[in-house]
């Protein structure tokens, strides 16, 4: 089982500058700790610093040598999967194939408008450049017609990555579609999931179903999940520590314009968030690994502009309590 | 005869819907956006024993119909196949998902309000304030101390009166608001309903701090 975390890059108090140096030198941390994967969200927003998730990652991979560098995720319905694709091909070049693309929705719309995509036509942009994304992996010379982009006739799309295969996974949000265009192209699925994880078990179950009835092997399929986490010394104290920042974090949905009451939170922590003692962490993710039977998960771990010092405490709880049980115990 | 139940939608909520339909009961149809067949394996997993239709066969044959689309796919629901059904609206308004929309942008009317203008029919409004893995999660028999309440806003009582049915044999207690406008206050962000797990007497005494009064029996 692989453990990794994740960060959109919230901008919290500080700088773009100290929080892009926090951001790299905590990827650092995670390397030496021992952690698998770290992947970075892609947001057009002032109140996230990483719109080019690639570029940090770049940074990361020069003072990392082990951990895999991932997006969570690309937003690539108003992308270009050739250029998405040469980026995270030169990217698995200098990071000595530790690449990987996470291609999803993502939480907002503004790429849309910055890039002149229209929203209405989402499902299509997706899905066209999903496969072309998909292609692009697996073949040097590609010829594609389609709708949202230029044709492409057997053009050479370079570097090639260092991998026999950059991985793109799909990631998915709950919605069954998205599962089902998952397992149909056989692409590896990641579920984001922030409370109960047992309602994705239908999702996973249409994932294998669909890539079984299109002819996949099974034994190339994989499931990921992740969600947001805060690991403290305590059970109470995590809650107590964790809640303003999450509480704020949270009003950026429509559901909670004054912050997420205390109430819902509570609740939230007892249908499944991933916030608590390292013991209560390493259980809900326990818990992912039974129900869905992910091989790999990621906490965003650094969520609503925490100062970098309680990040950094419950990264380390999560890479030296949480990770290395959860690995024995999954073993 | 149990009231025929269509589902419009078959995302997260739709399939919670659908299946819970099912479960009560009650002869259920849902429909995608696109050819029912696509829909086999989804509504296998989720919903087995629904059936999977294109959204104008799955309206026209049924007594309720929810709409349970993005409200940026609203437009592409048939409105025509609606007319003479209870109909009943479990959308929001989400700007994250749907973009901003300038027919709900800033409105301080009921959304509900708002559909039931761009459609065309009477719509009653219900499930929209409790999130697909509450809905799935939440349902007790009647009569369950720790029941959870749904509330269903609308002006006509006998459509009102169905949804409640429908909305008791599913696992939760009705409380109806009247009229249609008044389910404002169940939107994302307009009180803390939306979300919330209340119980009958929890969400009436909510409402009350509110000052809506609930309606007595279905008018
Ligand atoms: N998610 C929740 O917890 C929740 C709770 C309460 C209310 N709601 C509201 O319910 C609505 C749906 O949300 P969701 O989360 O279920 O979205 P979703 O997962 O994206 O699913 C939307 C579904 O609507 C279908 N659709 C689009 N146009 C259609 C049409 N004309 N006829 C029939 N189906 C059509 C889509 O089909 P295709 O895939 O074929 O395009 C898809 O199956 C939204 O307004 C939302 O605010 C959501």
């Amino acid at each position: 089982m692989e453990l990794g975390i994740y960060s959109f890059g919230d901008s919290g108090t500080v700088s773009t500058r100290q929080r892009l140096a926090d951001l790299v030198s905590q990827a650092r941390y995670a390397d030496e700790a021992g952690l698998d994967v770290i992947a970075l969200g892609e947001h057009h927003r002032a109140d996230f610093t990483l719109s080019a998730p690639e570029l940090v990652l770049a940074a990361i991979s020069s003072v990392t040598e082990r951990i895999r560098l991932s997006t969570a995720v690309t937003v690539l319905s108003t992308a270009d999967p050739v250029r998405v694709y040469q980026q995270f091909a030169t990217l698995d070049q200098l990071s000595g194939g530790r690449a990987e693309i996470v291609a999803g929705r993502g939480a907002f719309t503004e790429s849309f408008g910055l890039f002149g995509y229209d929203l209405r036509e989402y499902e299509v942009l997706f899905d066209e450049k999903l496969r072309l994304l998909l292609e692009l992996a697996r073949e040097e010379r590609v010829t594609w017609r389609g709708r949202t982009r230029a044709p492409l006739e057997d053009a050479l799309v370079t570097p090639r990555a260092l991998q026999p295969t950059l991985p793109v996974w799909v990631g998915v949000g709950g919605t069954p579609q998205s599962a089902v265009r998952a397992g149909r192209l056989g692409a590896p699925m990641f579920v984001a999931i922030f409370t109960d994880p047992a309602p994705a078990r239908g999702l996973v179950q249409i994932y294998h179903r669909a890539a079984a009835a299109a002819g996949h092997d099974p034994a190339g399929l994989r499931v990921a999940s992740g969600g947001h986490m805060y690991v403290g010394r305590t059970s109470q104290g995590a809650r107590d520590e964790f809640y303003p920042y999450y509480a704020e974090y949270l009003a950026k949905l429509p559901q909670f314009p004054g912050g997420m009451p205390r109430e819902v939170y509570d609740q939230w922590i007892r249908a499944g968030l991933l916030v608590g003692s390292p013991q209560e962490v390493i259980d809900k993710i326990m818990n992912h690994r039974e129900l869905l039977g992910i091989s790999r998960y990621v906490g965003q771990f650094d969520v609503g502009g925490m100062p970098a010092g309680m990040v950094d405490k419950s990264l380390e709880l999560f890479a030296t309590e949480v990770a290395p049980v959860v690995r024995k115990e999954s073993a | 005869m149990s009231a025929r139940v269509a589902v419009l939608g078959a995302g997260k909520v739709g399939t919670v819907l659908a299946r819970l339909s099912v479960a009560a009961g009650r002869p259920t149809a849902i429909a995608g956006s696109g050819d029912p067949a696509a829909l086999g394996l989804i509504v296998d997993v989720l919903a087995p024993g629904a059936v999977p239709m294109t959204s104008a066969d799955a309206a026209a044959q049924a007594d309720i119909v929810i709409v349970a689309v993005p409200l940026a796919r609203l437009g592409t629901v048939p409105a025509a196949a609606l007319r003479g059904r209870v109909v009943v609206d479990a959308m929001n308004y989400w700007p994250p998902v749907d973009g901003v929309l300038s027919a709900w942008e800033g409105a301080t009317r009921s959304s509900s309000e708002i559909v039931r203008e761009i459609l065309g029919v009477d719509v009653v409004k219900s499930f929209n304030h409790m999130g697909y893995h509450e809905l799935d999660a939440w349902t007790r028999p009647a009569g369950d101390p720790d029941r959870h309440a749904l509330a269903v806003a609308g002006d006509d009582g006998a459509a009102m009166a169905a949804v409640s049915d429908l909305v008791d044999a599913m696992g939760f207690d009705p409380v109806p608001l009247h009229p249609l406008s008044a389910g404002r206050v169940l939107q994302p962000g307009s009180s803390d309903i939306f979300g919330a797990d209340l119980t009958r007497a929890e969400l009436l005494s909510t409402l009350d701090a509110l000052g809506v009064a609930p309606a007595a029996v279905c008018p």
